[in-house]
């Protein structure tokens, strides 16, 4: 079994963003970046199926500019086997990401595609849905548990009201969530062979796809902020305040 | 104009998220339908032609539907959806996993998550787990978006006469099975609406001290949420979780106990109307959000707390 995995270059998930003071967009001047932390996940999963002997290889594939090659290096690291960036100089919405994975499914021929439910920096939460719509195949979302088994996978996914598990036929799509497992830490040695392992480089217009948004950002504005409000000595202030200065009780 | 509202329901009661987004719709303007796909779901049907503003109702009734699969669902509403000049339904985990699919298939971008309407093309959504506001205008020809609830206020659930019309369509995938579900039971009101949220965090050192919370709760008629680290801790169920990547709540009044305010928590309840930190630690980044910070040992403060409701 072949498994792709599409990694995300995105803020580092403990930097606190902020926008531009022209309000254009947000800041990422010398802010760090890092791979997606459900990206992480993605290629957890994906080196523990290949550990097991389910999957023979695991693809790594990043969409965006140059330095997104950082981020295959770290899945590189983390097990992974070979990378493909398709570079663009901005990173394109994510109905174009979905096209040009499309395109590199076509390729590739996977058994399996795991993504992150969500980057952090979007928040869009859509990506492998609409891969899954575009290559017609099922998905299985906000995954927290994998199991694959005779040509299908069945997955547990988070669900408001609890869990829900489903039976896909392979090929299929996986996306992340949080508890589907805690990814390793890369050890040198593999940090220093991921440099060796091939990455390939290919371009939008390679692929035959668009990449043009029909949205565009009008403003990013900060958030309303909260101030601070009061300490409360004890409970009994507590229960006052909330009774008769909030009136919540 | 003419809206696409995907009704929220478990094929017995519509959802009140969907009201909601039948909010969302009616600030975009123009004539308002509501699609209804399930198994036996007449009575969700019925209730939607009930929601004031509602034009008129279609239901898709059929087993390929009974459990919101969003393989069925995406092309179903693809289908429908392609006559409207926009398609709407709440961001929670359903409308997350199959709108998507029907945006691409559409050949449209999803708008995820929107909390404000500014016009028929324009609107707001957080981005960066709420620490920035995106105001983004769509060109395409059909808008497909996913609405935030805790942003609108729902419309009336009655007063609407619409009519309800049978849909015969029926998408049925041979790849994907449903195998089953847990959900949780709970007699206490829905994270989502409920006007008071009790949050419990890593501070709680387990999940049988999750009691001092229920019983408060149950005082104050409130539901029980928990940080991202209590639930990966195994103290309680994944539904349970407040955030970025969890649910979003904006009671009246949220009461965060042994949470010590990471931006991904406060991604999901910044907007509550009132909020109160219990924290040990006065220097938790919680107590910067808070309206009333109580610095104390919970395990103190909570059998107070109780004593004095
Ligand atoms: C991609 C991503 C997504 C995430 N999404 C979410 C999300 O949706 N929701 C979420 O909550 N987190 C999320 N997180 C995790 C988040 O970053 C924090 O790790 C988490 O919120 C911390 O939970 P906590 O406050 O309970 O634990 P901690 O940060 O460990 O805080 C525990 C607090 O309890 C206090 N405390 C301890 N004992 C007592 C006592 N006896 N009395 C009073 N106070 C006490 C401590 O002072 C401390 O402030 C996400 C992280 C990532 C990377
Ligand atoms: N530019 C990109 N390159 C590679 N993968 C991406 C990219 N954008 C999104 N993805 C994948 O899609 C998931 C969900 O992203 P999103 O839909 O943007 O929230 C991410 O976790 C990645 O797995």
């Amino acid at each position: 079994m072949k498994i792709l995995v599409a990694v995300k270059r995105v803020i580092d998930y403990n930097v606190k963003v902020r926008v531009k003071a022209d309000q254009s967009d947000v800041d990422l001047n010398n802010v760090k970046m890092a791979l997606n932390p459900f990206c992480e996940i993605a290629v957890e999963e994906a080196v523990r199926l290949k550990e097991k002997g389910t999957a023979e290889e695991v693809v790594v594939v990043s969409i965006g500019p140059k330095a997104c090659q950082e981020q295959i290096r770290t899945a590189l690291a983390l097990g992974a086997d070979r990378g493909i960036h398709i570079e663009a100089d901005t990173t394109p919405d994510s109905l174009a990401v979905a096209k040009l994975l499309k395109a590199v499914v076509a390729d590739e021929q996977p058994d399996l595609v795991i993504l992150g439910k969500q980057s952090i920096d979007s928040d869009n939460n859509q990506t492998g849905q609409m891969l899954g719509a575009l290559t017609g195949m099922p998905q299985g979302t906000f995954a927290s548990e994998v199991v694959v088994n005779d040509g299908k996978v069945d997955v547990t996914r988070e669900v408001d009201g609890g869990l829900q598990t489903v039976r896909l036929t392979l090929p299929a799509i996986v996306t992340t969530d949080l508890r589907l497992n805690e990814p390793r830490y890369a050890s040198l040695p593999n940090i220093m062979k991921a440099k060796r392992k091939p990455l390939d480089v290919k371009t939008p217009a390679d692929l035959g796809v668009d990449t043009a948004s029909n949205v565009r950002l009008l403003k990013a504005e900060p958030p309303a902020e909260r101030s601070a409000g009061v300490r409360v000595a004890d409970v009994a202030e507590l229960v006052e305040k909330l009774k008769n200065e909030a009136k919540v009780l | 104009m003419s809206i696409l509202v995907i009704a929220e329901h478990d094929n017995k009661t519509l959802n009140q998220a969907t009201l909601k987004t039948i909010a969302a719709a009616q600030q975009i303007g123009g004539d308002i339908d509501v699609l209804v796909a399930g198994l036996n779901a007449q009575s969700v049907a019925d209730n939607a032609a009930q929601v004031a503003g509602v034009h008129r109702v279609l239901l898709a009734d059929n087993a390929a539907y009974e459990h919101q699969l969003a393989e069925n669902l995406g092309d179903l509403v693809a289908k429908l959806g392609a006559d409207y000049s926009h398609i709407l339904a709440s961001a929670t985990t359903t409308g997350k996993n199959f709108m998507p699919r029907v945006a691409a298939l559409l050949d449209v971008a999803q708008i995820s998550d929107i909390i404000s309407v500014e016009s028929a093309d324009t609107f707001k959504r957080p981005i960066y787990a709420g620490n920035a506001i995106a105001t983004v205008q769509s060109s395409d020809s059909i808008k497909v978006i996913t609405v935030r609830g805790t942003a609108f206020d729902a419309v009336a659930g009655d007063g609407g006469s619409a009519s309800v019309e049978a849909i015969a369509d029926v998408f049925a995938s041979d790849k994907v099975e449903f195998v089953g579900e847990q959900l949780a039971q709970s007699e206490r009101p829905d994270l989502a609406s409920a006007p008071v949220v009790i949050s419990g965090g890593r501070g709680m050192q387990n999940g049988e001290n999750f009691k001092l919370l229920e019983s408060l709760a149950d005082k104050l008629g409130a539901a029980v949420g928990a940080s991202r680290a209590a639930v990966d801790a195994g103290f309680v169920p994944n539904d349970m979780q407040v955030g970025q990547t969890g649910k979003i709540v904006a009671p009246q009044l949220y009461i965060a106990v042994g949470i010590s305010g990471a931006i991904q928590h406060l991604a999901g309840m910044k907007d509550s109307k009132v909020i109160v930190a219990i924290n040990k630690d006065e220097e938790a980044p919680i107590f910067q959000v808070a309206d009333y910070g109580l610095v104390a040992d919970l395990f103190e403060a909570l059998p107070e707390l109780d004593k004095a409701l």
